[in-house]
Parts: C-alpha cells; sequence; structure tokens
C-alpha cells in the first residue's frame, strides 16, 4: 500500500525550500491585508488567496487530498457563500472602518506577544531539524486521499457519519434561521390540500327553481 | 423486690395526686381535687413513716430502679438511697406537706385556683421526694430543678399582682445563680470521679484527696474543695444563704401554706440536706467548711438583725427562717451534719407552726400583714395564739421545747469546732439567740397582746380560723414542743442517722447526753438566758413600755435605716447585676444585634453583593468584542504563565 | 530541508494575525468572521505538519473534520448574520449588546 520512501536529493530540497518560503510569505501577506483591506469584498478575495497558498503548503506535506479540499470547500463553497452575504448587505464601509487605528496598537501588541511567544515555543529546538527530521517523500503509487479514506471508513466512521450530521444540521439551521416568511407570498400547503373534505370545498345550495318564471 | 415497689410509690403517689388534681382539677371539681391530693400526700406520709420504721431496723437500701440513659461509661440512672438520712427527710417532708394540704382547704377556700394550687403543692411533694430518696447527683438535680421550679410556679401563684411576678422572677433568677454553680458542681464530679452515683464517688472521694486541678491564672485548687464549694453554691441559692438569700423574703408573695411548706420547711432545707448528703466529701476539704461555717453564720447573724426592724408578720418569719437556716449551715460547717439536721427538722415543724399561724392570723385580718395594725388578738384567737407562742418558744430556744435542743446542740458544736472562723461563728450564733428570742417574741407580742390598732370594721369580725386551719396548727405544735426531745439523744449520738451522715469524732458534743440531762444543764448554760434576756426586752418593748422602741429607733437612726434596707442587698443587685444586665442587653442589643448582626451581616452582605454588581456589572458590557478581548488576553496570560513560570 | 518548526511559525503567524484582525475589525461582522476561517487555518496547518513530520494521517482526519466543521460554523454564522442585519440594518459588534431578537 504504502510506497517506497524516497529520500529527496538536495537538489529537490532546495526547491521545495524555496517552494515553501514563497507560499508562506503569500499567505501571511494575504492574510494581513484580509484583516486590513478597507472593502470586505476584497478581504474575502484576500481570503481566497491565503486558502490558495495554505493547500499549496498542504501539498509540500504531502496532504494532498485535504490541500485540495480545501480549495473545493473553502474557495468553491464557503468563500463564494462569503461574497453572496457581503453583496447582499448594504454595509457602510466608512461608518464600519471608524475606530480602525484606535485598536491597532493594542492589537499589534497582544498579537505581537502572543506570536513572540508561540515562536519562541516553535524555535525552542523541539521542532528541529535534527529533533524532528523531515520524513522521505512517499512513492509514486501512493495515494493520500486513498490512505485518509482507509482511515475514515475504517477507524473515524462514526465521526465520519456524525459530521455529516453536523453538516446536516447547519444546513437545517442555516436555512431556517434565514427563511422569511413574507405575509404576501403566495405558497402551497400540501398537508392541507391533502387533508381537505368535501364539505370545505362544496357547498349545495338549495335554489328556488324558476318555472314559475318560466312559466 | 417489695421495698423496691414501696418506696417507689411513695414519690408516685404524690406525682399521680399532682396529675389528678392539677391537671383534671376543673374536671373532677374542688372537692375531689383535694381528696385526690390529700390522699395522694397522705398515703406517702404513711408509707414514709412505714419506710422510717423499716429503716429503723436497719433495712437500707440503695440501688437503681431504672435506667434512663447511658452515654459511654456514665449511666443516667433512676435510684433510691434509703438511709436514715432520708427517711428523716422524707418523714418531715410528707407530714408537712400533708399538713399544709389540710390547712390548704380552709386558707384557699376562696380562691379561683383551688385545684391548680393542690396540683402544684403535690408536683412539689413529689419532686422533693425525688431529691431526697435519691441515690445520685442526676436525679438530685431533677429534684433540685423540680422544687424550684414549683417554687417559682408558687411564689407567683397570684400571677395578677405585679410584686408576686416580680418576686418569683427573682427567686428564680437568684435560683439561677445557684443552680449553676450546683451544675458545675455536678460536671466537676462527673469529671473527677466518672460516675454520678453517691457511693461510687464517696468512696473514691478519699483517694481523691491529694488531686489538685490548676486553673488559666496558675493557682492551683484541689479538687474536692472545688466540688464542694460549688456544691454549696447551689446550697447557697436553694437555702438562701447570704448574698443568694435575696429571693426568700420576697417569696412572700406567694400564698401562706407555700411559704410553710416550701420556703420555711422543706424547700430551702434542700441546700442543708444537700451538704449533710455530701458529708464525705466536705469532709475531705477544710477550706469548703470553713467557707460553709462563715457563711452560715454571716446569714444567722444579718438575717436575724434584719428581722428586727420588719413589720410585716410574714417578713418576719421568714427572716428568722433566714436566720435558722444559717444556724443549719452553721453546724454543717462545723461538721456536726446530724445536727444540721436534727434542727432541720424541728425547724420545719415550728417554722411551719408559725407561717400556719401567721397564716391564720392573716386569714382574721382580711389578708392584712401589717404587725402595727394588730394587736390583742389572743381573745379572739386563742389556738392560733396558743400555738404561735409554741412555736416562738421553740424557735427562741426555750426548754423543753423542740428548737432548744436543736440549737444548743448546734451552740455546742460550734463551741467545739475547729474549723477556722468558728470564733466568729460562735459569737455570732450567740448574739443570734439573743436577736431570735427578741423578733419572735415581738411578733407574738406585737400581734396578740396590746391594744388593737385595726379598724372598727375588721375588729368586728374577728374569729378564730375554721378548724381546717387549727387543726393542723395543733397537729404541728405537738412535734413542736416533744421532737427535740424524743430527737435529740440518738440524734446527738449518731445513733438516728447511722452511717448516712459523716460524724467526725468531737464534732457534735460530749456534754450532757439525752433530753433529761440537757434540761437539767440548760440553767447553768449562757443560750437559755440569753433567749430569756431576748424575750424580756420585747415584753419591755411591745407590752410594758411601747414608747421605747420608737425613741431607741431615734437613737440609733442610721442602725435601723440599714436594717430597713436589709443591708442594701437588694439595692446592690438591682444597681449591679439587674441594671447592669439589663445595659448590657442594651448595648449588646445596639451594638451587636442592630449593628454588627443587622447592619454588618444581614444588610452588610446585601450591601456589598449591590456594590460588587454595581461593580461587576460594567465588566458585564453586553459587548461582545469585550468578551473576545478578556478571553485573547486571558489566553495571552495562560501562555506567558506556562511559558515563563 | 524545511524544519517543522518553519510549518509551525507560519501557523503561529497566523493565529497571531487573525487574533489582530478580531481586535481591528469591531465594526465588522463578516471580517471577524473570516478571521476566525484564519485562525482555523493556523490550527489546521499545525495538524498537517505534525501528521506529516510524525507520519501520522490521524491529524489529517482531524483536519479533514475541522474543515467540516468549520464550513458548518461560517454557513451558520452567515445565516445569523443576515438575520441581524435584517432586523437591526447593521453588522456591527457593538450594536450586539441585547440577548433579545
Amino acid at each position: 500500500m504504502h510506497g517506497q520512501r524516497i529520500q529527496p536529493t538536495d537538489e529537490q530540497m532546495s526547491f521545495l525550500q524555496i517552494v515553501f518560503y514563497i507560499f508562506a510569505a503569500i499567505l501571511i501577506g494575504a492574510s494581513i491585508m484580509v484583516v486590513t483591506v478597507r472593502n470586505p469584498v476584497r478581504a474575502a478575495l484576500f481570503l481566497v488567496l491565503a486558502f490558495f497558498n495554505a493547500a499549496c503548503l498542504w501539498m509540500t506535506l504531502e496532504a494532498e487530498f485535504l490541500a485540495i479540499a480545501l480549495v473545493l470547500v473553502y474557495v468553491g463553497a464557503v468563500m463564494v457563500l462569503f461574497l453572496f452575504v457581503i453583496m447582499m448587505l448594504d454595509i457602510d464601509i466608512a461608518q464600519m472602518r471608524a475606530g480602525f487605528t484606535n485598536y491597532l496598537p493594542l492589537g499589534i501588541i497582544v498579537a505581537s506577544v502572543m506570536a513572540g511567544e508561540l515562536i519562541l515555543v516553535m524555535l525552542s529546538g523541539e521542532f528541529g531539524s535534527a529533533q524532528m527530521p523531515r520524513p522521505g517523500g512517499h512513492g509514486e503509487t501512493y495515494s493520500n486521499t486513498e490512505a485518509l479514506g482507509q482511515l475514515i471508513y475504517t477507524d473515524y466512521v462514526f465521526a465520519f457519519e456524525l459530521a455529516a450530521i453536523i453538516l446536516l444540521v447547519a444546513i437545517i439551521a442555516a436555512i431556517t434561521l434565514t427563511l422569511r416568511r413574507r405575509p404576501q407570498t403566495r405558497y402551497q400547503a400540501p398537508e392541507e390540500q391533502v387533508r381537505v373534505r368535501k364539505q370545505d370545498r362544496l357547498r349545495i345550495v338549495q335554489l328556488p327553481s324558476g318555472k314559475e318564471d318560466d312559466a | 423486690m417489695s421495698r423496691q415497689i414501696l418506696y417507689l410509690a411513695i414519690p408516685l403517689l404524690c406525682l399521680f395526686a399532682a396529675i389528678i388534681s392539677g391537671l383534671l382539677g376543673p374536671r373532677i371539681g374542688r372537692v375531689n381535687a383535694h381528696r385526690a391530693a390529700i390522699g395522694g400526700v397522705g398515703l406517702a406520709f404513711i408509707l414514709s413513716s412505714i419506710v422510717a420504721i423499716d429503716v429503723y431496723f436497719g433495712n437500707t437500701f440503695n440501688g437503681t430502679v431504672y435506667t434512663w440513659a447511658t452515654s459511654g461509661d456514665v449511666r443516667f440512672e433512676v435510684g433510691f438511697l434509703i438511709d436514715p438520712l432520708s427517711a428523716v427527710m422524707m418523714v418531715v417532708v410528707t407530714f408537712v406537706s400533708l399538713m399544709v394540704h389540710i390547712y390548704t382547704i380552709g386558707y384557699m377556700a376562696e380562691d379561683p385556683g383551688y385545684t391548680r394550687f393542690f396540683g402544684y403543692i403535690a408536683l412539689f411533694t413529689f419532686a422533693m421526694l425525688m431529691l431526697v430518696m435519691s441515690n445520685n447527683f442526676l436525679q438530685l438535680f431533677f429534684g433540685w430543678e423540680g422544687v424550684g421550679l414549683v417554687s417559682y410556679l408558687l411564689i407567683g401563684f397570684w400571677y395578677e399582682r405585679e410584686s408576686a411576678i416580680r418576686a418569683n422572677l427573682k427567686a428564680f433568677l437568684v435560683n439561677r445563680v445557684g443552680d449553676f454553680g450546683f451544675l458545675l458542681g455536678i460536671g466537676a464530679v462527673l469529671a473527677l470521679f466518672g460516675s454520678l452515683d453517691y457511693a461510687t464517688v464517696f468512696a473514691a472521694a478519699p483517694s481523691s484527696e491529694g488531686l489538685s486541678l490548676v486553673d488559666p491564672f496558675g493557682n492551683e485548687w484541689h479538687w474536692i474543695t472545688v466540688i464542694c464549694l460549688l456544691l454549696f453554691v447551689g446550697a447557697m441559692g436553694k437555702s438562701a444563704q447570704v448574698p443568694l438569700h435575696v429571693w426568700l423574703p420576697d417569696s412572700m408573695e406567694g400564698p401562706t401554706p407555700i411559704s410553710a411548706l416550701i420556703h420555711a420547711a422543706t424547700m430551702v432545707t434542700a441546700g442543708i440536706f444537700l451538704i449533710a448528703r455530701m458529708s464525705p466529701l466536705f469532709e475531705l476539704s477544710r477550706t469548703a467548711l470553713s467557707v460553709v461555717l462563715i457563711i452560715g453564720a454571716l446569714t444567722a447573724l444579718l438575717m436575724a438583725l434584719v428581722a428586727l426592724v420588719q413589720t410585716d408578720i410574714k417578713r418576719v418569719v421568714a427572716y428568722s427562717t433566714l436566720s435558722q437556716l444559717g444556724y443549719m449551715t452553721v453546724a454543717l460547717g462545723a461538721s456536726a451534719y446530724s445536727v444540721a439536721i436534727f434542727h432541720l427538722a424541728t425547724h420545719a415543724f415550728f417554722k411551719a407552726l408559725l407561717f400556719l399561724a401567721a397564716g391564720s392570723v392573716i386569714i382574721a385580718m382580711h389578708h392584712e400583714q401589717d404587725m402595727r395594725r394588730m394587736g390583742g388578738l389572743r381573745k379572739s384567737m386563742p389556738i392560733t395564739y396558743l400555738t404561735c407562742v409554741i412555736g416562738s418558744l421553740a424557735l427562741a430556744g426555750v426548754p423543753p421545747f423542740a428548737g432548744f435542743f436543736s440549737k444548743d446542740a448546734i451552740i455546742e458544736a460550734v463551741h467545739l469546732s475547729t474549723t477556722p472562723g468558728a470564733g466568729f461563728a460562735y459569737v455570732a450564733v450567740l448574739v443570734g439567740v439573743v436577736l431570735t428570742a427578741f423578733y419572735s417574741f415581738r411578733l407574738v407580742f406585737m400581734t396578740f397582746h396590746g391594744v388593737p390598732r385595726m379598724d372598727e370594721q375588721t375588729r368586728s369580725h374577728l374569729h378564730e380560723s375554721p378548724r381546717v386551719v387549727t387543726v393542723p396548727l395543733i397537729l404541728l405544735a405537738i412535734p413542736s414542743v416533744i421532737a427535740g426531745a424524743l430527737l435529740v439523744e440518738p440524734a446527738l449520738t449518731g445513733t438516728l442517722f447511722g452511717s448516712s451522715v459523716v460524724t467526725p469524732e468531737g464534732s457534735v458534743g460530749h456534754g450532757p447526753a439525752g433530753a433529761l440531762a440537757m434540761l437539767a444543764h440548760a440553767p447553768f448554760s449562757a443560750p437559755l438566758w440569753l433567749a430569756l434576756a431576748g424575750i424580756l426586752v420585747a415584753w419591755l418593748f411591745y407590752c410594758a413600755r411601747p414608747e421605747w422602741p420608737g425613741w431607741v429607733a431615734k437613737r440609733l437612726r442610721v442602725v435601723v435605716w440599714v436594717l430597713e434596707h436589709k443591708f442594701g442587698f437588694d439595692e446592690l443587685y438591682q444597681r449591679v447585676f439587674a441594671d447592669g444586665s439589663r445595659a448590657l442587653g442594651e448595648t449588646l442589643w445596639r451594638w451587636g444585634d442592630r449593628r454588627l448582626i443587622d447592619g454588618l451581616m444581614v444588610n452588610g452582605t446585601a450591601a456589598v453583593v449591590v456594590r460588587a454588581s454595581v461593580l461587576f456589572r460594567r465588566v458585564q458590557s453586553g459587548l461582545v468584542y469585550h468578551y473576545a478581548f478578556a478571553m485573547i488576553i486571558g489566553l495571552v496570560g495562560l501562555m506567558s504563565w506556562l511559558l515563563f513560570r | 530541508m524545511i524544519p517543522l518548526s518553519h510549518y509551525l511559525v507560519v501557523g503561529a503567524l497566523l493565529f497571531a494575525i487573525s487574533v489582530v484582525g478580531i481586535f481591528l475589525n469591531r465594526k465588522n461582522l463578516v471580517i471577524i468572521l473570516m478571521a476566525i476561517e484564519l485562525l482555523l487555518l493556523a490550527a489546521n496547518m499545525n495538524f498537517v505538519a505534525f501528521s506529516h513530520y510524525l507520519g501520522d494521517l490521524s491529524g489529517q482526519v482531524f483536519v479533514f473534520f475541522i474543515l467540516t466543521v468549520a464550513a458548518a460554523e461560517a454557513a451558520i454564522g452567515l445565516a445569523i448574520l443576515i438575520v441581524l442585519f435584517r432586523t437591526r440594518r447593521s453588522i456591527n459588534v457593538q450594536d450586539l449588546d441585547r440577548l433579545r431578537g
């Protein structure tokens, strides 16, 4: 099943490194733009860019299935949803930006502290090449999707089904939340149509016959 | 077994009598109520006499009848100790009680609380019997509190009178002080000996003589002394010894039969009985004996002095009771326990007699108690007069009446005593003899002799009391005359009480033994002449030269003032304890209750919650990003802590 | 050769940036939702990186579920946003201080 692990050559490594740094830089830059640009539409588009680059980074980690899923689910579905919503809403952008700079210093301080501490841990040496060497790549015959599928449909099958139910619930929730019953909207009520009886619709009226008049 | 039932029957008969006449009284009527009470108590008297004779032939008993509860090693039991001491007490109690029951028919005839009264006195008899028959401290305490309760109820019997309510409250509170000491004493006994049983405690006492305890201030106390002093505090309360005597004169607010029964003959002697019962303990503590002796001497002297200036007939008798209780206590302090009980017995008879005679006078005078408005009653009330004179002679200690023998024995015992303070006590009791004779005959002369000083209407209605009143008087007069002569020899030689009280060598006196010898010796001893002198002075003051008392009072104004204020005990207690505790209560109410509990704790809690809420409400802004901010800050803090700890 | 720590640093930076985003965009709920998506992406990044370096696919399965839940969350969050906008004509977080519709 698992292909022969192939130790990457130095050339490949250096190329991979270049790719990694490019994508990482774009990812970080796009993320910064997401939270700072004025226009939500542009923010959404930068988010798409960020997701794309994240997917590319995942590719370098041999997580092909998740990379594709990220692009399909996020870029294809979630981000489109975001764009729909942003465009549907009539948002006053200028009013939204008020106070932006006021919070900037505090936000940057907090984030710097957080990032600084995290990076301090990451670079502490616990996760370096020596301690955790990068495993060799899988062979050509290796399929990440297949391996993941093996796992999901065996060990994690209940969790998987639960995830499906969560999605179903999310669909129902989203629809019920946003569904509006406008009084003037005309719609069918099938349950009432089925339940209808003759007496409700038909009224037999005894009319005097017009024989005398005719006569 | 049959004896046990007999012993059990004696108090229980009284209890049933109390229940029937007290609780069912209104339903069964007055006559049936007093029949039930008198029947029960009369039967108890007869059975007590049988027990006394039985005991005389040497059949004593000490055993448990019923185990009430067991807690660890301590057993709470109902048990009887039937020995000569309790037998004498049982006979005295039931006899006086029976007389008072009969007398009450006449005295309380008009009273709406008639059946209730019988219920009370029968209940009293029950409690008193439980007290004297007890073989352990707990039952003793039960009886002790029982008689205290009935005393409280009966002093306040006429509860419409404010003075009665004040008097019973006072009696109750003063007795609380004594009972507190008593209870501590019982606790100390339990702590030291691990048992409440007399026999066990007395057996263990001599070996505990050396034990001592150290108080928080570093002083060392002998256990036995502490126990004895605490028990004596209880006895001081119940037997009205200085300085816990103040309740007894006020207790005269109760009906006169009660004054006779409870506050003269029986209940107040419970303290004397207690110490006599505890004689094996007291013998081990010279300190305690000395305290007992001095307190008794003070009571005997001071109360006799106060009696000189009283004008209320019942109060004179009340103060004489206090003084005589002092005599008994002196005897106890001199280790002459049997003599104390001897005086207790004779005193019970003649003091009950005097009280009932006073009651008879009070009935005749339409509830007038001021002797200054009496006089010349001897012609219209011959039987009362005669019995009252007998009682007074007995009280004054004139031979051959009962009081002579017992009082003479006490004086002799004090004379021989080596207890510290005996010298003072001897002087006190000798002076007391003069005073006793003087005030008791002052009462006789002011009431029965001289010119009538009451108003015309009362005077025209004067007549001898009905037979239910006079018969008990006569019946009580008989033992007042002969009890002393009959009992003196067995009491003094120790055969009467046997081993039930300790009789140390040389404590009782080895003078003339036997009634006749004592009588023969009387003219050559000081007490008789002192008593006769007292009587003579009283005769001079109140019969021959009626102007003398006023003249003396004017010369000795300060002394009279002090005596009329009873040495200021009442004022002192009123100022210091009553007003003090009220002030304390007021302060605690104002500061403790209002400020601390209401203000700080109850309302303060609410206020703190409100203020904290006002403060913390700002945190709950309702703005989601505030919460998000708090979360992020918390996260950063947590991370920093994990990283840099 | 790319060490694991570099991937983790990328994740940490993403995380910090999204926190800043939540801070800065107090008036715009949509951007906050986007920042949350970034936050989840940062977590996913770590999962995938660890999964690869430890050779354990469970990490990727976890990411799979996170993506599922994040999608659901985005859908419901946007639905709520729409309902909110209908009633208040605003997506300003400052206006969201009442617990009733």
